[in-house]
């Protein structure tokens, strides 16, 4: 990811501005949705990107966002439908090439996994990361 | 039939009802508690109280057997992903979702529900036709809206009355049936028209005003 990039990101709370931020300063092109105006309070001073207020998943605020132009989108809202739908519109829709979307339910990700949509499950990374330090621990598991 | 319905409100009651009456076999599921327990004693229906794109609680509402899952909250995401988990997990054979924005039903089509319809387009298709065309009755789309079917009934003043059927310049319709004073008449080329007959006209979708301008004169 060396050459700077078009990149949308969907839902600023604390990871959609904690992301938004990095790939900003980053130096690639942000374009970031949030429905709530307020939640641009979040970005660092530093983001230099644009912000587009409104629900993404209504086609006219995508189109706003550039997402035609984009390389890359995230969906990172804390709705686990909005992050699918949107996901699915930006690949289907607009042929954007890297497109992730953020699903807190890992049985919803495991569905949309198998039609070919990357996901990230906080869900699931936890429930990992957890399981992992506790197999270490000789006290907890054999 | 056996019918799975994801909603709330009036909506999800009223069409409930109208399918149980029809003997359906029907599952509810709302998102609120409350309206759960009033709509089980009011229908005889399951009724399930959770989230309808959850799988676990379209399992429980035996999806797995549903003939149809209509997905008719307010919320165009969770109607897209319930229809999406319904069909591709368990193998709903017809999916139908309500579309608040009009320009998600191309992109729910798109993404593989079965019938997608937006009650924005429909009631503003309606109201369009209540104002604009007062003698044209009735302009139904069929074949996914790219034919139109309509019942107009022709005025002393129409520029087609006194016209045979040949004689009339139509571009992309034709005149499927003539009724007059009660009785069908199928039409033929030499068909006179006369005031107070009822046409029914099928055209193509970008070409029925044209043809409204051909028979009734100005229709604004």
């Amino acid at each position: 990811m060396a050459k700077t990039q078009e990149m949308v990101v969907v839902g600023c709370g604390r990871l959609g501005s904690l992301l938004a931020s990095h790939l900003s300063n980053a130096g690639h092109n942000v374009v970031i949705v949030d429905a709530r105006e307020a939640a641009f309070d979040q970005l660092s001073a530093e983001f230099s990107g644009f912000t587009v207020v409104g629900d993404a998943t209504e086609m006219g605020v995508l189109e706003q966002s550039r997402i035609h132009r984009a390389d890359c989108l995230l969906a990172v809202t804390d709705q686990d439908n909005i992050n699918l739908m949107v996901a699915q519109v930006a690949r289907t829709m607009f042929e954007v090439s890297t497109v992730i979307a953020r699903v807190y339910d890992p049985t919803r990700e495991a569905i949309y996994k198998e039609f070919g949509i990357d996901t990230i499950s906080p869900t699931q990374l936890s429930a990992d990361a957890l399981l992992n330090i506790l197999h270490q621990s000789p006290l907890v598991m054999p | 039939m056996r019918v799975i319905v994801i909603g709330q409100d009036k909506l999800a009651y009223f069409l409930g009802k109208h399918f149980v009456a029809k003997g359906y076999a029907l599952t509810l599921i709302t998102s609120r508690h409350e309206e759960a327990l009033a709509l089980s004693h009011k229908l005889q229906a399951s009724v399930l109280h959770g989230d309808g794109s959850e799988p676990a609680v379209l399992e429980d509402a035996g999806a797995y057997r549903a003939d149809v899952l209509l997905a008719l909250t307010g919320q165009d995401e969770d109607n897209l992903v319930a229809c999406q988990v319904a069909q591709k997990r368990f193998g709903v054979p017809r999916t139908i979702a309500l579309v608040n924005d009009p320009a998600n039903q191309a992109v729910f089509k798109r993404l593989g529900v079965s019938v997608v319809f937006s009650a924005t387009e429909i009631l503003g298709q309606l109201i369009e036709q209540q104002t604009d065309y007062k003698d044209i009755k009735a302009l139904v789309p069929v074949a996914d809206g790219d034919v139109h079917l309509a019942e107009v009934t022709l005025q002393f003043d129409s520029p087609a009355v006194g016209q045979s059927l040949k004689d009339l310049n139509l571009q992309a319709a034709i005149i499927a049936c003539i009724v007059r004073q009660g009785t069908v008449m199928i039409p033929k080329g030499d068909s006179q028209l006369q005031e107070g007959d009822r046409l029914i006209v099928i055209s193509q979708a970008g070409a029925y005003e044209a043809a409204y301008q051909v028979i009734m004169g100005d229709i604004s």
